[in-house]
């Protein structure tokens, strides 16, 4: 189909990618490769306490004995894991103490990136951590949080800061002994965001860190730990970028949520990362582990993520309901194109009685992509009156990519209910027709067809979100259908 | 082989038993199978495929091939699918037994050879034996392919019409644990149609285990009815894989019901190779005490405009476990594929677990594929109204589970065969639900 073979064309020019630039700033660096001297540069750079260097020492020791995972379905050539720099960080004499001490460079690619960080303390809505390659350049809103006790700050600096909350909760829902990825990422942790929301407060405004992967050569490894005491709530949002490189970045994140009694976390993610060229050249590797604990009755915990980005993405947010009650929510559209690979989807897993969990994931290929859901919703034998529904619904643009639904349904509770439905199709000629008819171009007809199909996931994003990520989808997809 | 190849791969030894007296073809199946099986080894958990159903039992019986069952045995008539009028072909322990059977059919343009004797196996079986299914990734069928020692191939002439149904009988009957690798052949020609039953029996005894192979090969514009009734004794290992390849138009309605066995695997692998060729796979089961019923599902569609459509139910009570694997394959030059899968799980008791992986990997995209999954337990509503009837609880419960599995014996195409599988299932029903009622 005409139309069909414009899509692969028009996306081999990569313009539709408009976060690929550099920040031309002094970095530090640790040196190149990875080894016990290497964890320890890390740990001193930020000094840390004993126990920490410890952890990420035995997390390294346990790292060299594992083998990378190669279940999913994705393709790359091996990493050499040796062959990247462990930390970078912009050179700065002493950690800024507000905005006005912040680099005017860094201050500059966060304008560029649409997240004006001066204008948004200016302007009531978001506090937004950035994160510069491996460390946290400027948060703010800080005072207002804190004035409600809130922590909203880098990771490096709760380390110092609330050593007894990090050290209680870190590694409690992702150990640092759960998976390839995540272990080297216990061991080179470089920063992060933490969140603490103390008893009953429901934070005023949404929380939002920025990731930027700027250096050369350097993988980012961020920790992000949210914890939210009994009857509290919080809506963290992240957004990634990355400049346009022809060699592959890795990054390897963890993210850890925790949630007491009548507690909410609602987690956001727009994932742009730089995808790779047409010919997938280049582009971001993303092995990301994302764990939720539901620890307390009708604790809630929300993902919502919209995957664009990525030359690979290995991501599976899941939640852990082991609180009476409590309610785990994923909602996920994952975009790949051109010779982008997406392995996506998320576990639930339900312990505590009356627990309940919903999955809606929408996958869109196009180009020579190839996307995955996979998925595992688990009942155990005391998760009596459990409740799960789960729907996979798969878009293909063109006849080169591939859409994959692979869930695992394991129930053994016979009072629990589970139901899981999937579908594959395409744009209908029809729709498009309808749209046609009543004077929309190709381009909007597609656009907004593709809209609507990710409707209801797109709708749970808090609204800052919800604007840029229809624009996104919109770029991601532009030319590949109309 | 050394010591670690028999821990990981068992029966290698029983090799020894395997006639040596054999054709080329014969001998290059056995070797093929014998590759794959030292290098797979039995499946552990850690293969994916075999995930969910454990092998670990097996090697905790010293199963032997070659023991006779007791003298005197007979086809327990009340058991086996109720077909009347169908030609009945009877293996006992894996081994053909003329006495038992039907004579020959004297249709016209159907052969029926025996497989005892590969020697004496026409063209026919040598051109097409072992082409259907792919042993890579199946160490069980690769087991057989290596060890098989007896089964039946069926040719229909093109435009051949089978006129009575064919009944395979298999009875299990042993005093030591026995093992039995049977492997069939069904070829039906252009145009030609055929309803082939098969009933797997266990008597009571020793533990068996029953590793079979069926290939079916349906030319264009073949129509086939298959059924296939698994009920086995509580201690039996039934693993079955039956491999298809359909050419254009050609249709395959199939139907796998499992009653009984302590693990019992149906992998059903079609490959749809042509434009217009259908599969309507349907199956139920019934698993109690102990039981582990799985049913492993892989639809291929290789060629274009091929639909297929797959419903499984289940009914799981005690500590048995149910597992449902199903996989849609639509190739990329797949276009206009209708494919879809149902799975559901009825689940009884507190220690009843079921697994269910339902599977769709597409590289078509003007395809219209889907698949549907859920577990639960009998809906407190329904028992409500019925009770609120006067019907009494137990039987509110069984007509309630007979109407969830009834629905997949509606799947059946041919009302004789689906009588004969309603027949079966209400009277495996009428026990379950004794026990497990109110």
């Amino acid at each position: 189909m005409a139309m069909e073979t414009k899509t692969v064309e028009e996306l081999a020019t990569g313009e539709a990618y408009k976060y690929g630039f550099v920040t031309d700033i002094e970095m530090e660096r640790a040196p190149k490769g990875l080894s016990e001297d290497t964890v320890r540069f890390i740990s001193a750079k930020k000094e840390e306490p004993d126990w920490l260097l410890e952890w990420r020492l035995r997390a390294f020791r346990m790292w060299k004995t594992m083998a990378e995972p190669t279940w999913a379905k994705v393709t790359y050539p091996p990493i050499d894991y040796q062959d990247a720099y462990y930390f970078a960080a912009p050179k700065t004499k002493e950690g800024p103490k507000s905005l006005d001490e912040v680099d005017p460079e860094l201050l500059a690619t966060y304008e560029k990136l649409g997240i004006p960080l001066q204008e948004q303390e200016m302007l009531a809505g978001v506090a937004v951590d950035a994160v510069f390659d491996s460390v946290s350049v400027a948060t703010t809103y800080k005072k207002k949080l804190e004035e409600m006790g809130i922590v909203f700050c880098a990771m490096s600096e709760a380390v110092q800061k609330y050593p007894d909350l990090v050290r209680q909760y870190l590694g409690s829902v992702v150990p640092y002994s759960d998976n390839f990825f995540a272990t080297l990422n216990s061991a080179v942790f470089s920063d992060g965001t933490f969140v603490f929301v103390p008893k009953g407060v429901r934070c005023p405004m949404e929380l939002s860190t920025y990731f930027r992967i700027n250096a050369a050569q350097t993988g980012q490894f961020e920790r992000t730990l949210i914890v939210a005491e009994a009857g509290s709530y919080v809506s963290y949002l992240e957004g990634c970028t990355a400049p346009m490189r022809d060699e592959n970045q890795l990054h390897a994140a963890v993210v850890e949520l925790v949630t007491l009694d009548d507690a909410e976390i609602k987690y956001s993610t727009v994932q742009n990362w730089y995808p790779g060229d047409a010919e997938g050249k280049g582009g971001i590797y993303n092995f990301v582990t994302k764990r939720g604990a539901c620890r307390g009755r009708n604790s809630k915990i929300l993902w919502t993520q919209v995957e664009t980005g990525s030359a690979i993405t290995w991501k599976y947010p899941s939640c852990i309901l082991q609180g009476e009650g409590s309610v785990g929510e994923f909602y996920s559209v994952a975009i790949t194109n051109n010779r982008q690979q997406a392995d996506t989807g998320t576990k639930m897993i339900h312990i505590g009685k009356g627990t309940s969990s919903r999955i809606i994931a929408k996958g869109i290929s196009a180009g020579r992509a190839d996307s995955t859901y996979r998925g595992l919703v688990r009942i155990q034998p005391k998760a009596e009156g459990a409740r799960n529904y789960t729907q996979c619904d798969s878009l293909l643009i063109g006849d080169q990519c591939g859409a994959h639904t692979v869930p695992y349904i394991e129930s053994r509770n016979p009072t629990a209910n589970v139901e899981h439905e999937a579908t594959t199709s395409k744009i209908s000629e029809d729709q498009l027709f309808y749209c046609l008819q009543r004077g929309l171009s190709e381009e909007e007809a597609v656009s907004l067809i593709v809209n609507g199909f990710c409707r209801e996931v797109l709708q749970t994003l808090p609204m800052e979100f919800a604007v840029e990520a229809q624009k996104l989808v919109g770029i991601s997809l532009e030319g590949s259908v109309g | 082989m050394d010591a670690k190849t028999t821990d990981s791969a068992p029966f290698l030894d029983r090799l020894e038993a395997v006639d040596t007296d054999q054709p080329d073809w014969a001998a290059a199946l056995r070797r093929a199978g014998l590759a794959v099986y030292r290098e797979e080894g039995l499946p552990h958990a850690k293969v994916e495929a075999w995930k969910y159903t454990r092998l670990d039992g097996l090697t905790r019986s010293a199963f032997e091939p070659g023991i006779s069952a007791p003298d005197g045995i007979t086809v327990p008539d009340g058991r086996i699918a109720d077909m009347a009028g169908a030609h009945r072909l009877v293996f006992v322990n894996g081994c053909y037994r003329a006495e038992l059977s039907d004579d020959g059919l004297a249709d016209e343009g159907i052969e029926i050879v025996n497989l005892g004797k590969p020697g004496a196996a026409p063209g026919w079986v040598a051109e097409h034996m072992g082409r259907v299914l792919d042993l890579d990734g199946m160490p069980l069928a690769a087991l057989n392919a290596a060890l098989w020692g007896d089964g039946v191939a069926i040719k229909l002439a093109d435009g051949a019409q089978l006129q009575k149904p064919l009944h395979l009988i298999f009875l299990a009957a042993a005093s030591t644990p026995a093992m039995f690798q049977s492997r069939h052949l069904l070829i039906a020609g252009r145009d030609s149609r055929a309803a082939v039953i098969e009933s797997h029996l266990g008597l009571e005894g020793a533990p068996t285990f029953s590793n079979s192979v069926v290939e079916m090969i349906l030319e264009e514009d073949a129509v086939l009815d298959h059924a296939k009734l698994v009920d086995e004794t509580e201690h039996a290992y039934h693993i079955a894989a039956t491999a298809l390849s359909l050419a254009g138009q050609a249709r395959y309605n199939g139907f796998v019901l499992t009653l009984g066995g302590r693990v019992v695997r149906n992998e059903t692998r079609v490959r749809l190779a042509a434009a217009g060729a259908e599969c309507c796979l349907a199956g139920a089961y019934v698993a109690d005490g102990e039981a582990h019923v799985d049913n492993t599902v892989f639809i291929d569609h290789a060629g274009p405009g091929a639909a297929s459509r797959v419903v499984f139910k289940g009914v799981i009570g005690d500590t048995a476990r149910g597992v449902f694997q199903g996989k849609t394959l639509v190739r990329q030059y797949a276009q206009k594929t209708d494919g879809h899968q149902l799975h559901k799980a009825l689940l009884l008791s507190s220690g009843a677990e079921v697994n269910a992986k339902p599977e769709l990997e597409i590289y078509a995209d003007d395809v219209k594929c889907g698949h549907g999954a859920t577990a639960a337990q009998l809906d407190e509503d329904m028992v409500f109204y019925l009770l609120a009837r006067g019907i009494p609880e137990a039987q509110a419960r069984q007509l309630l589970t007979e109407a969830f599995l009834g629905d997949v014996v509606d799947e059946i195409a041919s009302p004789e065969i689906a009588a004969a599988m309603s027949a079966a299932l209400t009277r495996r029903l009428a026990g379950i639900n004794a026990d497990h009622g109110a």
